[in-house]
């Protein structure tokens, strides 16, 4: 059974190296998502977007939920690589491959561990937008206790 | 003991550092380390009193007894994805 395994890197994310390092022979899928860059957030046009993150946390934390959505839903392996650094409209911020058996399972995981990393994972995004000004976005409290 | 307090993103702002040790009596909690940095002033006193903290990496509440050496991160909420 191959490991599941979360990065956070600066370099561009490569979404076919993504899918062929999560799947093994005892796959029958691989779902891949992936996250990024658009032109507009909450009404404002965005020029750019610059990620940073606690990461040697942020790497542990997405290998727990990793490790969660793999246990629960009985997949095969789970990468997941978040980007940090500055970033262009289009650009993948986040991707996640979910190799399984079945494609139901990784359905299921794969929206798990996004909308887990969303709520725990230490990472933040400042955006620029196009009248010069820039902002820390709004984010999610994550819980004292995340759950384990 | 000395505790390595780490800043990110508005927290990193408001503290114009990404880290400062910070000396505290044995015993003492992550709340009063807490207590500590907002009375320093400046724009940490802007931090808030409740914030959401991780020690050592790993996410904890403000009742924690804190030892020497401890790394405790102040994380402001979170947006990645």
């Amino acid at each position: 059974m191959d490991g599941n395994f979360a990065l956070v890197t600066e370099d561009a994310i490569d979404p076919s190296r993504m899918l062929g390092g999560a799947l093994s022979p005892a796959d029958g899928a691989a779902l891949l998502f992936w996250g990024v860059v658009r032109e507009q957030n909450d009404g404002r046009a965005v020029s750019q977007l610059e990620y940073s993150a606690y990461a040697p946390m942020a790497e542990r934390e997405m290998l727990r939920i990793a490790d969660e959505a793999r246990a629960r839903f009985g997949t095969g392996a789970i990468h997941v690589v978040h980007r940090v650094g500055r970033l262009e409209i289009g650009e993948a911020s986040v991707a996640i491959a979910v190799a399984s058996p079945h494609r139901a399972e990784a359905y299921e995981a794969s929206r798990y561990v996004i909308e887990q990393l969303k709520q725990r994972v230490p990472v933040w995004k400042r955006e620029g937008y196009v009248d010069g000004a820039t902002e820390w976005v709004p984010g999610f409290t994550p819980a004292a206790e995340a759950a384990r | 003991m000395i505790i390595r307090s780490l800043f990110f993103a508005t927290y990193r702002d408001m503290a114009g550092h990404d880290e400062l040790a910070v000396e505290l009596p044995s015993g003492a909690r992550v709340a009063d380390l807490v207590g500590s940095l907002r009375a320093r002033g400046g724009g940490l006193a802007r931090l808030p009193e409740k914030p959401v903290v991780a020690i050592n990496m790993d996410y904890a509440p403000l009742a924690t007894e804190l030892a020497d050496g401890d790394e405790v991160a102040f994380i402001p909420p979170v947006a990645g994805g």
